[in-house]
């Protein structure tokens, strides 16, 4: 089945980020498609590559980049999410005139239209939040 | 339908809203802090029993485990793992998150 | 399937978005509406739900000034224009916050939640903030 995930609140505060990756790992092991995964409200910061966790904790932003890059999941955080919380991709930083990026590997930033395609397009949504 | 509530019952209204919500046939997953619910002689025992009438009440194992309550749980929740969220959903026609 | 639905062969799916949050003391409600704006372009079967503390995002006499952020509140004025036409609002609600329909900025069905989950059950995409 072809499964589209929101995750509305950003790593670590909340269990959202959490349980919507573990969500995605068992969905992914049985053999489901995982068709996107969309960042809204503070779970842009799910994709900034500056998260520096305790070693021994989880490295919540990591585990997103690697999961996407070995099952090839669309990560979309929405740009208009992200401007407010100061998350950019190159693109953005230079458009915003900012001295940095900070999106991690595997993230990238599009419109709210994503969330609703990716509604239209999938069997079933998801929302994570608080 | 399937019904995701992540809140404590003991400070939100979350899973009240929701039971108003769930309609017959419909199942209510309590993850996250949603757990709490699934408690045995709790102040909210009664609506859970009630809620039973109707709807199938799950709640996420791992989440018990974490929060030190899985041996708490009341007789008739269902427990999944992660995979069986995952069927839940693909089961039922749509997700609801009552957050 | 009316020939309306059936536009650029495109998929027409009931969409549900739940507000269950007041506005300014939390982003939800404000990001929530920017989702519906947004979602209007893709012409889909848009409802929105106003439950518990959503319902305040309706009120008439919003004034932001004092708090220094944005009044958003005319926007829910504006949805018409963008083909958004189903607003409900839980007369549960309404009642417990010593509301009527009077209270609103804009045109409502005021309806009773054993009313609403029956229409929650008809939809094909649910989004919650």
């Amino acid at each position: 089945m072809k499964l589209a995930i929101q995750v509305n609140e950003g790593p670590y505060t909340h269990q959202a980020a959490d349980t919507a990756y573990k969500f995605v790992e068992a969905a992914l092991e049985k053999g489901h498609e995982i068709y996107r995964i969309f960042f809204y409200h503070d779970g842009v910061n799910n994709g900034t590559r500056l998260t520096t966790p305790p070693q021994d904790d989880r490295n919540i932003v990591a585990r997103w980049s690697a999961l996407a890059e070995k099952h090839n999941i669309d990560l979309v955080i929405c740009v208009a999410a992200a401007q407010r919380r100061g998350i950019a991709d190159a693109d953005e930083a230079k458009r915003n005139s900012k001295d940095a990026d900070n999106i991690a590997p595997g993230f990238r930033i599009s419109g709210l239209g994503q969330l609703i395609e990716a509604g239209i397009q999938s069997d079933r949504l998801v929302v994570f939040g608080d | 339908m399937l019904h995701t509530v992540n809140k404590s019952p003991f400070g939100s209204n979350s899973l009240e809203t929701c039971l108003k919500m769930a309609t017959s046939g419909s199942t209510v997953l309590l993850i996250e802090d949603g757990v709490y619910a699934a408690l045995k002689d709790s102040s909210v025992a009664e609506t859970i029993a009630q809620a039973m009438g109707t709807v199938t009440i799950a709640a996420l194992a791992p989440d018990l485990a974490a929060r030190g309550v899985a041996d708490k749980v009341m007789d008739g929740i269902k427990l999944v793992d992660y995979s069986g969220f995952v069927d839940l959903v693909c089961e039922t026609d749509k997700t609801t998150a009552w957050l | 399937m009316s020939d309306e639905m059936m536009d650029e062969g495109g998929t027409i799916k009931k969409f549900a978005y739940i507000n269950r949050k007041a506005p300014y003391g939390t982003i939800y409600a404000l990001e929530s509406l920017e989702v519906v704006l947004i979602g209007a372009a893709f012409e889909q079967d848009v409802s929105l739900f106003f439950l518990d503390d959503g319902v305040f995002q309706l009120t008439k006499g919003q004034k932001t000034d004092g708090i220094g952020m944005k009044n958003f509140s005319p926007t829910y004025r504006a949805l018409e224009m963008y083909d958004v036409e189903k607003l409900y609002v839980s007369e549960e609600a309404l009642a417990a916050r010593g509301l009527t329909a009077d209270d609103l900025l804009v045109d409502v069905e005021v309806v009773a939640d054993s009313e609403i989950a029956g229409m929650l059950d008809e939809q094909d995409v649910v989004l919650s903030f």
